[in-house]
């Protein structure tokens, strides 16, 4: 019959009590994503609130991993460079200790004026910035650190020298070597999780996501530039991807959702560390007790399940050839024999044109 | 990530039966069954058109060894996602013309009598996008390869993730990857074919990581969007950008294989990939 897996990140309810014991204990610095969604929110509300989420992801002030640092971690040594070509300051990488606990962390650094933007290429890491963070991950697991990883970034560097250093190549080895690390990884979604550039570091044990923290396959720009055919519609193409951390958590893909301060994490880098703190110290903790083995083989599972889909059993596929003959098709017939009546034919064979392609 | 989506109507111009194609390259006009001797490459400039599913494999394959697995996998629409037309449309009007259920077809075959296993994309199911039905049959496949100990090959033709299944189709990267880093633990071989076009989060998994990296003459290959590239940077783009020579040039693809010699190219790297134990157990 049916057969259908849904976006759970793991065995369902079990994971879900866990999650419920664990905010429990806490003190609601976490909390379930379906307290929120008010019931009665025509259409317009809605692309309002989530654009508003998006606006604050994407907010200057907002603290990225040097200033969370600065707050949750008692040390911090950054280590620098690939190994192979530079050191890439889009991606911080490097040791800390976090109330006494011995981590190796890697994060997207933005920068907070123009000039550091140019440094840090606005937070869009070149490949040489995602080999740092595996020449770091591999350190980590053969020191025996769990890894902590911070994502905000709106993608990976698009451009051409990017390219020709292999992008993808990075990013692909990078998630690649996160699914068989053998040691801890948490990750926490800071700001903007913009497709493959975030994956690239987030492919974690446990996938925290701070309230206005957004996670997307492509940015709502690029999204609606290619379903919409303009920018304009990105707000409806944030509302249709369900970017928000609490959307996510609903799909599965985020596992808790970190509460911000009243006005959003620019406006107190203080508290929205300490709130991370405790989260990523609960994980640490109880991570730290699984074995390594029985720790891979779940985070193999938790992304090995991830998607929807239903199996269909019966009669065969439909034909490859559709039936023809019909009304449609001898109309189609005549229009393509007129076509090719004329001195300059319609352009055919569409589905060879150059593509318009986005960055995922 | 997915682009134009073909309609039914502009698949059925390309190859329409007992007619003629234009070639978009040279604008020759050229008789559909000249075209298909010549494996669907233009005899005057060498033009690589795309390539249907089931016309790719009976390129590759030795005849009659296909058998098919887990062709009854669909997408759903968990998100709910409706632009200019919902998702689920989307769906069917892409199977009514492909034939197909989603965007990839996976089995075992064999190839100048080598078993292999072998995942083929297909563009126009959606511009080849991954959602969960092609990450899922990548994984797949990748386990079929490793419990049947028999190299992968895979030949991609996509335009990356489908936006139409949210994070969960960038989730299809970690899932692939995830079945791929355990294969190439079991020393289990795979071959990653890229054919035009392979792009975004296709390319920034599986494709771009073959123990071998093989790509067809001219293919677009690249991770982000050329226009989005431009627009982001504000940078003149270098010739022959993000085509499967410049990727040659730069060191990911081991051989640039024009159509007509991919199966005798495939058959001979497979014959050095399969470990002689192999041979032995088949003997």
């Amino acid at each position: 019959m049916v057969d259908r897996i849904l976006g759970r990140g793991r065995d369902g309810k079990d994971a879900r009590d866990g999650r419920d014991a664990r905010e429990g204990k806490d003190g609601g610095d976490a909390r379930d994503a379906h307290d929120e969604a008010p019931a009665s929110q025509t259409p317009e509300e809605a692309k309002a609130a989530v654009w508003n989420r998006v606006q604050l992801a994407r907010n200057l002030r907002r603290p990225r991993i040097l200033e969370l640092l600065a707050v949750i971690a008692d040390e911090f040594v950054e280590l620098h460079g690939d190994r192979l070509f530079g050191d890439d300051e889009a991606i911080v990488a490097g040791f800390a200790r976090i109330d006494g606990h011995r981590v190796a962390v890697i994060g997207q650094q933005k920068g907070a004026d123009t000039e550091e933007n140019v440094r840090r290429s606005f937070g869009m890491p070149h490949p040489e910035g995602y080999r740092k963070a595996m020449r770091i991950m591999e350190l980590a697991e053969r020191s025996g650190l769990p890894v902590v990883t911070f994502v905000d970034v709106p993608g990976a560097h698009p451009g051409p020298e990017s390219e020709e250093r292999g992008i993808a190549e990075a990013i692909a080895r990078s998630v690649g070597l996160m699914t068989r690390l053998r040691t801890p990884i948490v990750t926490v979604i800071t700001g903007e999780g913009g497709s493959g550039g975030a994956l690239a570091i987030a492919v974690g044990d446990v996938v925290l996501a701070l309230e206005n923290a957004v996670y997307s396959v492509i940015s709502p720009e690029g999204c609606a530039s290619i379903l919409w055919r303009t920018r304009d519609e990105a707000p409806t193409a944030a509302l249709a991807m369900k970017m928000t951390a609490a959307d996510q958590q609903a799909l599965g893909v985020v596992d808790q959702v970190i509460e911000e301060p009243a006005d959003g994490a620019h406006t107190d880098h203080e508290e929205t560390g300490r709130r991370i703190k405790v989260a990523i110290l609960r994980e640490l903790d109880r991570l730290a007790a699984i074995p390594v083995d029985l720790l891979v083989e779940q985070r193999y599972r938790r992304y090995r399940s991830l998607g929807a889909y239903t199996e269909l059993t019966g009669p065969a596929p439909t034909p490859t050839v559709p039936p023809r003959g019909g009304l449609a098709d001898r109309l189609r017939g005549l229009i393509e024999a007129g076509q090719r009546a004329m001195p300059a034919p319609l352009q055919v064979g569409r589905r060879d044109e150059p593509p318009a392609r986005e960055d995922v | 990530m997915p682009m134009k989506f073909p309609s039914f109507r502009s698949r059925r111009e390309s190859f329409p039966e007992k007619m003629w194609t234009r070639c978009p390259s040279c604008e020759e006009q050229l008789f559909n069954k000249q075209l298909e001797r010549s494996m669907n490459v233009c005899p005057s400039c060498g033009h690589h058109f795309r390539l249907p599913a089931p016309v790719r494999l009976g390129q590759l394959l030795d005849e009659g060894s296909f058998e098919e697995r887990d062709s009854g996998l669909v997408s759903v629409d968990v998100l709910g996602f409706v632009d200019q037309k919902a998702y689920p449309d989307r769906l069917v009007a892409a199977g009514l013309a492909t034939g197909l259920r989603d965007a990839a077809v996976w089995g075992f075959g064999r190839i100048d009598g080598q078993p292999i296993a072998i995942l083929v994309m297909d563009f126009g199911f959606m511009g080849g996008s991954m959602g969960a039905v092609v990450g899922e049959k990548v994984a797949r496949a990748a386990e079929g390869a490793l419990a049947a100990h028999v190299p992968l090959v895979i030949v991609s033709a996509s335009g990356g993730a489908r936006m139409q299944e949210g994070t969960l189709a960038l989730m299809q990267l970690a899932k692939t990857m995830a079945a791929l880093e355990r294969l190439r633990a079991a020393h289990v071989p795979y071959v990653s074919i890229m054919s035009d076009p392979t792009t975004g989060g296709v390319f920034a998994s599986y494709a771009a990581m073959g123990d071998i990296n093989l790509a067809e003459p001219n293919a677009l290959i690249g991770f982000a969007g050329a226009r989005v590239g431009a627009d982001t940077i504000g940078q003149e783009l270098p010739p022959g950008f993000q085509r499967a020579e410049f990727l040659f040039r730069h060191g990911f693809v081991d051989r640039i294989v024009p159509r007509p010699d991919l199966r005798r190219e495939l058959a001979q790297v497979l014959r050095y990939l399969v470990p002689s134990w192999q041979e032995a157990s088949r003997g």
